[in-house]
């Protein structure tokens, strides 16, 4: 991906005129960047050029006279004269449509790709308008299935190589590759493997003809029956541009466009085909939601979350009381009308009573217990403006500080904003990028795609600190195995001298002093420099098994010992970033300030602020269920989109937290556990059915189009805040997202300057990093876009130079938004302060295994649970051990082992893993096996603990 | 055999049961020349070779020692035999190969020594069994008696020769596709530039990819000097060189002959090499230098074979292969049959030989068997045209390798030198031959 051009111009004569490219630049690319479009197919500026469609060949002049090249493959030179419209060029151009179509089947009336068709476009604007081919033409078994999304078409192909070069060159699994001679040349899959790529959608848009299709867009629609709106993807919080295609009030496909900051034109899998969630299509197969509870309205029911004991009690998915009815649901698998409990069960209401009973409840809950009585869990899934309006609810006029975005799967806030934040360009630019994550591709998936460039294209180097393997562990200089609860003992041994103590581990040590040293010279400061210059951390939860405060204390390392290191955080929900800048967490106000730096400026505009602050997620469930440091303070809970019954680290804390709260409210678009257990359930709109923004993990903020209008009686999130409020008795005082745009700007620090108007000329297409400023960008040159996979029905017309998307022009002075008027205002980052603690970390007992829960893609949440084409993609948990500790018990691979921890049990098949530690048991989080729980590993984890110990006992 | 006094550089010990062996070759005064090389220094060897003006035998006839000098100048970190002859009518490596490997493999030690390589592989096409059997045997036998591996001959250098089975690919035969396939991909030619695998070879590094039958001219030009071999032959076609004649001729087989001292006359007609044409037929037309060449009428019989004489006459002499064709031959079959070969051994990498081989070999099938139109010639031509611009000799090509262009030799020929056969072909809807 990584262009080889450079600053430096040449000049040469294109088509008799004087034009400049870098050098270095090809032809293709600079002809482009004059105005000349070459047609081309196999060519694909993300990829390294290969030359083989050759439809992009042009006279270059040379020693030996003007010969026919390929312009993909020749880089400009000085001097060079380039002729792209000669007769020999047309009769090249002739001869090469005229080849490609001898054995393309011409069924473009019943392809996919009709009428969007790069091969189509380019005939007819290039081609010799009829073929002199009389022939029988090459025939293939089509189409056939080679993943479970992804289906060829042999005949349509014309081998430009894109699909595979992606595979192998982009996603780095070459699961695809070219098999055959001559004109039976095909792309095929290796016996019995299919193209099981997390990325394979990618190769479905760049296909320059209808070979590859992707099962849920298949015969759904006519590209010119399509209307689309640019968008941001909200599936994690990579924040890559989409466009969203619809027909008829429903979606039948996204399509990734190239942001050069972000997502370089690729999409994940997920992100990609979970927009069926939206159109909520009935789920013919899928798990059952596991972890049903007790009703609000029964006896509080404690239900231990084991795969064996799971109990259903309250409805379920698609067992909606009066659900059946016809009149709004026509959606089944969505939240489509308010729910209210009526004698033990959630039916259909009005608007209005629906908030009337909230509000009752609420209002009686602040007045009879505190405000504090009232926890609000969730956020990630609003957009930016969404969240806002339900901070200024929860803390300007319910006045409680018990909000959470993130359901204890995430970081504390104040981590986050305290610590010098970096770029995704950054990241990819930086000399080393130090890996205290997730599986990257499990949780952030382009990021991976990103990370992976620099690495193998680029000059970056990664030092992973893992307690397991991951798929960038292939990648890392070096990877250093780590048990839970030692990064920050491993973190801090690698910036400074000496042998770290867990050397002393009695299983020994996960590495080598050898992978120390080379880890310590990835971080040595560069000549000149400081400690941490050109070095990049990406902070995620490494395993959700262990507690936060331990990756804390890592990162507290890195950053202290390493002054000109920058975070790049990797918490994954959609848009866990913009609720958190948004206010939506304990202890902060809206713009990255401080409950106590902010109380004052925010309490004169929202006319009332929380007095002291709140609780974090593991409090408000803590609480709830009578436990911890304030037993009983919250007695009312309210879901923002929160399933924390599914996601929650700790199920049992969760099941007894919902059970024991007097009133729960679940604002949510999807029915999951957590709604099925709801007192009230508000329908609410969901990715692209919203406009507004999103805020992704660099902090950049981009638009989020409306494709839809929500089904039934949904409603945006602001609008049931604002609607709330009204009901309490308040006006939050917003007519619609443009009035809350304005008053973020004007109120939040680090929105500053950052209006409407800013947002759509600066940042139309890849949006604006805030605060305003912080893109310090990387100076790297930005390059065209791939005209054939541009979205939409643009035709060959249209591919030209003008469709530059990716490109803005840098902040000019003129309009420049005026930054200086803050001065009241608390600053950027005001009292926001991460102190690391030292997190107390028992020693290991010898009988027992300290346990891993690492995130999965495609998981039993209710987005993919109600997406039918990926739910079958779900994996199977697995446990996963090393050989040696298996043998302890007796057991080897593919045994079913039973699992305790202090919270419960379940039982999985092992595996065994040499690069799992020894003493240490890995489990996949937020996926089950069979028709267990939807999340087996939350069943053993205890919420706040920094680590969490396990037994293995063999059953086999 | 041969009809000038020339001695016999590579086929020496032909005609031997045991031609093979080493002990035979010891016998013959084998390794002679690897011990001489290695009293020498390395850039010594190289002007020896550089002296000889020995012509690459693999096709394009490049000067070996240039090849060779173009990388001096940096290190060498391979060396790769291309012994994946495939090429219908071609079958000189083949004997070499087969009859008297340690000859190839001394070469190579030589050529190693000279580029000081380390590390050299023998590309052996894949059907060759008895060839590859006896290859392997030649390099275990070798490092046996020391001379390949850790310092060998106790010269202080030290080489290892890897033999690799080709996997039935022609295209293999190019020689970047060979490295592709050595480096255990798929054997698809790489697009130039680089131009050359010299600037970036196998695994990416400076490479040396020279023919069988280069190699096997080493030892003897070690022996007896650079100039002893430039002495042979006329301009700059040196030496000698094995002619694999078939076809309509009553003595095929493969002929060493002193370079441009004899002519297609002699190869065809002398008793002691093709011995005429069989069955009392006359020479229609012959293919000079592989089916790739253009071919030349009866009235070119009398072109010397040298490299620059047949290359002015406007076709090749390419990998040394002549294939007569007597009156009875159809010219369509005889164009069909040559560009099935290539449509069945494209790569299908890029669109107009993958494409374009196919679509002609249909046409061309259609015309011999009855159903043939006029405008097809026309249609052959254009195709052709555009795989190859302007047909011309030397060719232009869209393609990536020169795959592509050597599709159009056999049926522009055929067209320009027997259009009335086409057409009778046409008008009669058969193949007047039956």
């Amino acid at each position: 991906m990584s262009s080889a051009a450079t600053d430096e111009t040449v000049h040469f004569v294109l088509d008799g005129q004087p034009a400049t490219a870098r050098k270095g630049e090809m032809l293709i690319a600079a002809a482009e960047r004059a105005g000349t479009f070459i047609p081309r197919f196999c060519y694909h500026p993300r990829m390294k050029s290969v030359g083989v469609c050759r439809m992009c060949l042009v006279e270059v002049s040379g020693p030996r006279g003007a010969t026919l090249q390929p312009s993909c493959f020749v880089a400009v030179g000085e001097g060079m004269e380039v002729d792209t419209r000669s007769e020999k060029v047309k009769k090249a151009q002739d001869g090469v449509l005229e080849f490609l179509l001898v054995n393309h089947p011409l069924d473009c009336p019943v392809c996919d790709k009709g009428g969007e068709c790069p091969l189509q476009d380019q005939t007819f604007a290039y081609g010799p308008g009829e073929s002199r081919f009389i022939e029988e033409k090459r025939h293939f078994e089509k189409p056939i299935a080679i993943s479970e999304l992804v289906l060829l078409d042999r005949e349509r192909c014309i081998q430009c190589s894109r699909c595979t070069r992606f595979a192998e060159d982009v996603a780095g699994e070459a699961q695809i590759d070219f098999a055959g001679r001559g004109e039976l040349v095909e792309v095929a899959t290796f016996p019995g493997e299919p193209f099981s790529s997390y990325f394979s959608g990618n190769t479905v848009q760049i296909c320059p003809v209808g070979a590859l299709t992707a099962t849920p867009y298949r015969f759904t629609a006519r590209p010119w029956d399509l209307d689309q709106v640019e968008s941001t993807c909200t599936t994690c919080s990579f924040g890559c541009r989409v466009a969203v295609q619809s027909s008829a009030n429903r979606l039948t496909r996204l399509l990734g466009i190239d942001s050069d900051p972000v997502n370089h034109g690729w999409l994940c899998d997920k992100g990609r085909f979970v927009f069926e969630s939206t159109n909520g299509d009935e789920v013919a197969t899928g798990p059952a939601p596991a972890i049903a509870v007790a009703t609000a309205a029964d006896e509080v029911d404690v239900v231990p979350a084991t795969a064996s004991q799971a109990v259903s009690l309250g409805p379920t998915r698609g067992q909606f009381a009066g659900e059946a009815r016809s009149d709004h649901s026509v959606v089944s698998n969505r939240l489509t009308e308010p729910l209210v409990r009526k004698g033990g069960e959630l039916v259909p209401t009005s608007w209005g009573e629906a908030l009337g009973v909230v509000a009752e409840h609420l209002g009686a809950s602040k007045s009879e217990h505190g405000a504090g009585s009232i926890g609000v869990l969730g956020g990630a899934r609003l957009t930016n403006e969404g969240a806002y309006a339900w901070a200024k609810l929860a803390k300007g006029i319910l006045g409680t500080d018990s909000v959470d975005a993130q359901v204890g799967d995430g970081l504390p806030a104040e981590l986050v904003f305290g610590l010098p934040r970096a770029t995704i360009d950054e990241a990819c630019d930086a000399t080393t990028v130090v890996l205290l994550a997730g599986d990257v591709r499990e949780e952030l998936p382009v990021l991976f795609l990103r990370l992976r460039d620099s690495v193998t294209n680029g000059h970056t180097k990664l030092l992973e600190i893992s307690p397991v393997r991951t798929s960038l562990s292939a990648y890392a200089a070096v990877s250093l195995r780590v048990r839970p609860g030692d990064s920050p003992a491993v973190a801090a041994s690698v910036v400074r001298e000496g042998a770290p103590s867990l050397f002393a581990h009695p299983e020994g040590p996960t590495f080598s002093a050898e992978d120390l040293a080379a880890a310590r010279a990835l971080l040595a400061a560069p000549e000149g420099g400081r400690p941490g210059d050109g070095v990049v951390v990406v902070l995620g939860r490494p395993s959700l098994a262990e507690g936060a405060q331990v990756t804390a204390a890592a990162a507290a390392a890195l950053a202290e010992a390493l002054p000109g290191a920058r975070f790049l955080p990797a918490l994954r929900r959609g848009n866990v970033f913009g609720a958190l800048e948004m206010g939506l967490a304990p202890g902060l106000l809206p713009g990255r300030v401080s409950l106590d730096a902010g109380r004052e400026w925010f309490a004169a505009a929202w006319g009332g602020a929380p007095e002291a602050a709140g609780l974090d997620a593991d409090g408000i469930l803590s609480a709830l269920a009578g436990e911890g440091e304030a037993p009983g303070s919250v007695t009312s809970l309210v879901l923002l989109g929160a399933d924390p019954l599914t996601d929650f680290p700790d199920a049992d804390l969760a099941v007894r937290a919902l059970g024991a709260a007097d009133f729960v409210v679940a604002v949510a678009g999807h029915p999951s556990p957590s709604t099925a257990h709801a007192d009230v359930v508000l329908p609410a709109a969901v990715a692209h059915e919203r406009v507004g923004t999103t805020t992704n993990i660099e902090g950049r903020v981009s638009r989020l189009g409306q494709k839809l209008v929500p089904p039934g009686q949904a409603w945006s999130d602001w609008m049931i805040a604002a609607e709330l409020a009204q009901s309490l008795g308040a006006d939050l005082g917003f007519g619609g997202v443009a009035d809350l745009e304005s008053e973020i700007a004007a109120l939040a620090p680090s929105w500053a300057g950052f209006t409407p108007a800013v947002l759509d000329h600066l940042g139309a297409h890849d949006g604006l990093v805030v605060p305003l400023g912080a893109d310090r960008g990387t100076g790297r040159a930005p390059i065209p876009t791939d005209p054939i996979a541009i979205p939409g029905v643009e035709s060959v017309e249209h591919q030209g130079a003008a469709l530059w998307v990716g490109l803005i022009e840098p902040l000019a002075g003129e309009g420049r938004p005026d930054l200086a008027g803050a001065q009241e205002k608390p600053a950027v980052g005001a009292g926001v302060a991460w102190r690391a603690e030292t997190p107390r970390v028992p020693a290991p007992d010898s009988y027992s295994l300290r346990l891993v829960a690492t995130r999965r893609l495609y998981d039993r949440g209710s987005a993919v649970a109600s997406s039918p084409s990926l739910v079958a993609l779900v994996p199977d948990a697995v446990a996963r051990a090393n050989p040696y500790d298996l043998d302890r018990i007796g057991a080897t691979s593919g045994d079913r082992v039973r699992i305790r921890s202090a919270r419960g049990a379940i039982e999985l098949a092992v595996d065994a893993d040499v690069h799992v530690a020894r003493g240490v048991l890995a489990v996949d989080f937020n996926v089950g096996a069979g028709d267990g729980p939807a999340n087996v590993a939350a069943s053993l984890i205890e919420a706040g603990a920094a680590v969490n110990d396990v037994r293995l006992e063999s059953l086999a | 055999m041969a009809l000038t006094d020339a001695p016999r550089i590579v086929t020496s010990r032909m005609g031997r049961d045991d031609s093979h062996t080493l002990g035979r070759y010891l016998e013959a005064g084998g390794y002679d020349g690897l011990h001489k090389a290695l009293s020498m220094t390395p850039e010594a060897v190289a002007a020896e070779v550089d002296e000889a003006s020995l012509l690459g035998r693999g096709g394009a006839g490049f000067p070996a020692g240039r090849k060779w000098s173009m990388l001096r100048k940096a290190p060498v970190t391979y060396l790769v035999i291309n012994g994946d002859e495939s090429e219908p009518a071609t079958f000189k490596d083949h004997l070499l190969i087969e009859r008297d490997p340690h000859q190839l493999v001394e070469g190579v030690l030589i050529a190693a020594y000279a580029l000081q390589v380390t590390q050299a592989f023998i590309y052996i096409r894949g059907e060759f069994a008895l060839g590859l059997e006896r290859v392997t045997q030649a390099v275990n036998d070798a490092y046996a008696h020391g001379a390949i591996g850790s310092d060998i001959f106790g010269s202080g250098f030290s080489v290892d020769v890897v033999v690799h089975p080709g996997a039935g690919a022609y295209i293999c035969g190019e020689e970047t596709a060979l490295i592709e396939s050595l480096e255990g991909k798929r054997g698809f030619p790489r697009i130039k530039p680089p131009f050359f695998p010299a600037v970036i070879g196998l695994y990416g590094e400076p490479t040396v990819v020279n023919n069988v039958e280069t190699m096997s001219n080493l030892p003897w030009i070690i022996n007896n000097g650079g100039a002893a071999f430039a002495g042979l032959g006329l301009g700059r076609s040196t030496g000698t060189r094995l002619f694999a004649l078939s076809g309509h001729v009553r003595n095929p087989g493969v002929f060493e002959l002193e370079m441009a001292k004899t002519t297609f006359r002699d190869l065809i007609y002398a008793p002691t090499l093709g011995g005429g044409i069989t069955g009392g037929n006359t020479l229609k037309a012959f293919i000079p230098g592989g089916v790739s060449a253009p071919w030349f009428g009866p009235d070119q019989v009398d072109l010397a074979l040298g490299q620059d004489e047949v290359a002015e006459a406007g076709s090749m002499l390419g990998s040394g292969s002549i294939v007569a064709m007597d009156s009875s031959t159809c010219m369509v079959r005889a164009a069909w049959r040559i560009t099935k070969f290539f449509s069945r051994e494209s790569c299908g990498q890029c669109t107009p030989c993958r494409e374009g081989s196919g679509w002609l070999e249909r046409v061309l099938y259609r015309i011999e068997h009855g159903g043939g139109r006029e405008e097809d010639l026309d249609l052959l031509l254009d195709v052709s045209d555009n795989i190859s611009p302007g047909l011309a000799w030397p060719p232009q090509q869209t393609t990536i390798c020169v795959l592509g262009p050597s599709i159009p030799s056999s049926i522009n020929s055929a067209i320009s030198m027997f259009r009335d056969e086409f057409l009778v072909h046409i008008k009669e809807g058969a193949c007047p031959y039956g």
